[in-house]
């Protein structure tokens, strides 16, 4: 990288060789594809004990100011995300604290909030989940049912928030409530909501496609919520909800950083050596005596993935390139539906290498890699579906990017 | 695969820095003045009998392609001290976008193409040719089969060595781009002693140049048959023949992607604004899904083409190892970003998207004779997968 300063490259060495002095010992059990998949305790002890062992040696929050925790430093968050893909080290567990609720509260929290809550996204010490889906209000959020109804200093909440990532590990929500009936997009107020073992909120898992959990459902039953945990003001949720997508969907800078997951929970859990493993299941996958590696159109449709990966890693380099770029946000707005996409067209594809193995999962000794493929696969769709499916993502191209009219 | 040594050496920017955007910016500005889409229509589709009847060529601006000879153009590839731009590979990607985008027909693809070539063979043969190409003579490739094979094994040109250095030369060469635009050719040849490069003048006794009628409004293709056409000692251009032009290879890939990515765009642009526009149901189509999302999914392929585009001609102005690979994948988006928008841009333009009226049809044309030019994605992925994979049965 020639545009380095020279404090910046100074810091990429001591990350490149804390990285190596300190890359942590193999997990006591299986982890999953992202941190949105975590399920048991023993993964979640080890995520936790790896994302503040980051932090503390200062590779998570290096842009954030010193006040709220983080390294008061500029331009080093990249550098450091980068150094962290590269070293092949765990992810960071806390993803919706580090990448949707600390850049959220550093817009619209009051001071207070800001030096209360974003020190513990960085760290990994509280834990936060999302509570924007309802089953009625998901691709449409807008169609919040959940009240918040106002009572002296506090609001009672009622209502089901759904799909909830980390809800069963978390100790705080982002939190989405409607306020007023009077109007759909003005009237939902934002809320930091505690939710572990609070009176009136029952957190129940939900099983996945995959068999395994991860998400919930989190009921509300009049509980209580304090004011001084309203982010910005009545009504003006809908805005602040905004800010938070713009952080989830990877289309802004200025999250709170930690690498492999690169700014958004949502990238598909893209493995960059995805590429590699299929070459080497292709040697080792035979049809009629063959190995598929032979085998043109295997050959063919790995190369084209190849071709989609390279894409999307020069789209990145080229998005900072103002004269190469028409429209800002043409190239940023495309980076979720395209390497979800990928994830999952390069999981499929896996599969139908793996042939008559793939049908062998997980707990099977003879599985290839590990049962990986058609658990990957399976679990792609999580992130096709979430923060912003891709139909939705392609309506917002072609929308915002290309003009076109509205759908809804 | 992508990610050697020295790719982290190159610059972030893709080395696009203000004299590259000045040159794209105004070579924009140019065509868009001087060869707007109604003058393209009436300079190369005035009727369709014309062409694909009477099978004359289509016309081309002679005129305006003078005055981009007085901007540089044809030099743009030949260096400094040869009186040439001496211009980046990604600079001249840049304005090959622009070429691309605005179809303008005009023997620069061949010229630059030539140009590469002729600065890889590095002789003092090779040397003259370019200062030549940069004092505006516009210099095609002939080295091409009848299969439309460019490997130098199945060259069907014969060369037999004379005393004095020259030789004599027979046999054909085929799909040479822009032949009736070019003041002279570089043609590959076979012989006892190896593969040469010799330079053929258009007028040279004993060539014939035979015009393919091909599809594509907006360049001509030609047969060259060599009938014992003799070449001076001073226009042996390379007795290295197939090494030189497989080291122009990438460079090659790069700029007949860059226009594709520039026809690609204009299709995009163009449909989109149609599917703004014009109504039915009530409604500007794009609101429809149907056609919303396909133009979503087009500017996706465009602009991984692009970006790979610009990744390959970085590679090759910082003679990186990964450049032909880089290349190979920049063609292949471009061809299959070229295939998917051509075909978009036909079908949802409805029924006016399948006439003679409707401007889409020469981008159309252009794009598809782009999309096979120097290989299609589906070859450009079997040559890759050697690299990646390994070759098949070993
Ligand atoms: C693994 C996973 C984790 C998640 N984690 C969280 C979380 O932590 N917190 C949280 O709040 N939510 C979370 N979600 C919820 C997620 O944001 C929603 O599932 C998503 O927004 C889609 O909403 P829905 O499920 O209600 O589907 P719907 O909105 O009902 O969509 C159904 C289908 O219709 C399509 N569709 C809908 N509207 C349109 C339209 N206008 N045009 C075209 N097609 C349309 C959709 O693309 C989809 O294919 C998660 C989801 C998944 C799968």
């Amino acid at each position: 990288m020639a545009d380095l300063t020279p404090e910046q490259r100074e810091f990429q060495e001591y990350a490149r060789r804390w990285l190596e002095e300190n890359k942590p010992g193999p997990p006591p059990e299986r982890l999953p594809i992202t941190a949105i998949e975590v399920m048991t305790v023993g993964q979640r002890d080890y995520l936790q004990a790896w994302q503040k062992k980051v932090y503390e040696a200062g590779f998570i929050g290096c842009d954030y100011p010193k006040a709220y925790g983080g390294g008061g430093h500029e331009g080093f968050q990249r550098i450091a995300n980068q150094e962290l893909s590269r070293a092949g080290v765990p992810f960071m567990l806390n993803v919706i604290g580090l990448n949707m609720a600390a850049p959220t509260i550093l817009v619209h929290g009051t001071e207070e909030q800001k030096q209360r809550f974003i020190p513990g996204c960085l760290s990994a010490e509280e834990i936060w989940c999302q509570g924007f889906s309802e089953p009625g209000a998901g691709s449409d959020m807008a169609n919040q049912q959940t009240m918040a109804v106002r009572d002296g200093d506090d609001w009672i909440v009622n209502g089901h928030k759904v799909w909830t990532s980390l809800g069963h590990f978390a100790q705080w929500m982002i939190l989405i409530t409607r306020t007023s009936r009077d109007h759909k997009y003005d009237g939902l107020t934002y809320f930091l909501a505690p939710v572990d073992n609070e009176p009136g909120v029952t957190i129940r898992p939900l099983v996945k496609l995959t068999g395994e959990s991860g998400f919930n459902e989190v009921l509300f039953e009049n509980a209580r919520l304090s004011d001084a945990y309203r982010l910005d003001d009545i009504g003006k949720g809908w805005t602040v909800a905004m800010t938070t997508l713009t952080y989830e969907r990877g289309a802004a800078e200025g999250a709170g950083g930690g690498g492999s997951g690169e700014g958004s929970k949502s990238k598909g859990g893209q493995d960059t050596s995805a590429i590699g493993k299929l070459i080497d299941l292709s040697r080792n996958s035979f049809r009629d005596g063959k190995p598929l590696s032979d085998d043109p159109v295997t050959r063919d449709a790995i190369v084209e993935q190849a071709i989609i990966r390279a894409g999307l890693k020069q789209n990145a380099r080229r998005a900072a390139v103002g004269p190469l770029t028409d429209h800002p946000m043409r190239l940023p707005l495309q980076q979720k539906v395209v390497s979800t996409e990928f994830a999952q067209d390069t999981a499929r594809l896996g599969v139908d290498i793996a042939g008559a193995k793939s049908t062998l999962y997980k707990l099977d000794e003879a599985a290839p890699d590990e049962g990986h493929w058609p658990l990957a696969y399976m679990n792609s769709y999580g992130h096709t579906i979430a923060a912003g499916a891709s139909e939705i993502q392609r309506n917002i191209l072609g929308e915002r990017v290309l003009g076109l009219p509205k759908s809804k | 695969m992508s990610e050697s040594k020295n790719t982290t050496a190159m610059p972030k920017d893709f080395g696009f820095g203000e004299g590259e955007e000045l040159l794209r910016d105004m070579a924009r500005k140019l065509l868009r003045d001087e060869i707007p889409i109604e003058r393209l229509r009436q300079l190369v589709a005035p009727d369709p009998d014309k062409t694909y009847t009477r099978g004359e060529r289509p016309d081309w601006d002679e005129a305006l392609w003078k005055q981009c000879i007085e901007l540089g153009w044809t030099g743009l590839a030949v260096p400094e001290e040869l009186g040439g731009v001496g211009l980046s590979l990604v600079g001249i990607a840049g304005l090959v976008e622009e070429v691309g985008r605005a179809a303008f027909p005009s023997p620069l693809l061949s010229t630059l193409a030539a140009s590469f070539v002729l600065t890889e063979a590095g002789t003092p043969e090779a040397n003259t040719l370019l200062e030549r190409i940069a004092a505006g003579a516009s210099v095609s490739l002939a080295i091409t089969d009848e299969t439309g094979s460019w490997e130098a094994a199945t060259c069907e040109v014969e060369h037999s060595a004379s005393t004095e250095g020259g030789s004599t030369l027979s046999g054909r060469a085929y799909y040479v781009q822009d032949a009736f635009k070019a003041d002279a050719f570089l043609v590959l040849s076979k012989g006892s002693d190896g593969h040469r490069l010799s330079i053929v003048e258009s007028g040279q006794a004993g060539l014939e140049i035979a015009q393919d009628h091909i599809h594509d409004l907006t360049r001509d293709q030609a047969t060259l048959s060599f009938g014992e056409v003799v070449v001076e000692a001073s226009a042996e251009v390379s007795l290295n023949a197939a090494a030189v032009v497989s080291r122009a290879w990438s460079a090659i890939l790069v700029i007949v992607s860059a226009d594709l990515v520039g026809t690609s765009e204009w299709q995009l642009q163009t449909t989109t604004e149609y599917a703004r526009t014009r109504k039915q149901f009530d409604r500007p189509i794009g609101f429809f899904q149907a056609v919303k999302h396909p133009l979503s999914n087009g500017m996706v392929k465009v602009d991984r083409a692009r970006s790979l585009v610009y990744h390959a001609a970085c590679c090759v102005d910082h003679g990186s190892v990964d450049a032909c690979e880089a290349a190979r994948m920049a063609k292949s988006a471009a061809s299959d970003a070229g295939r998917f928008l051509s075909d978009r841009s036909v079908q949802l333009h409805g029924g006016i998207g399948f006439t003679w009226e409707c401007d889409v049809h020469i981008y159309f044309k252009r794009s598809m004779h782009n999309q096979s030019l120097y290989g299609d994605g589906f070859y450009q992925r079997s040559k890759l997968a050697e690299r990646m994979i390994g070759p098949i049965g070993v």
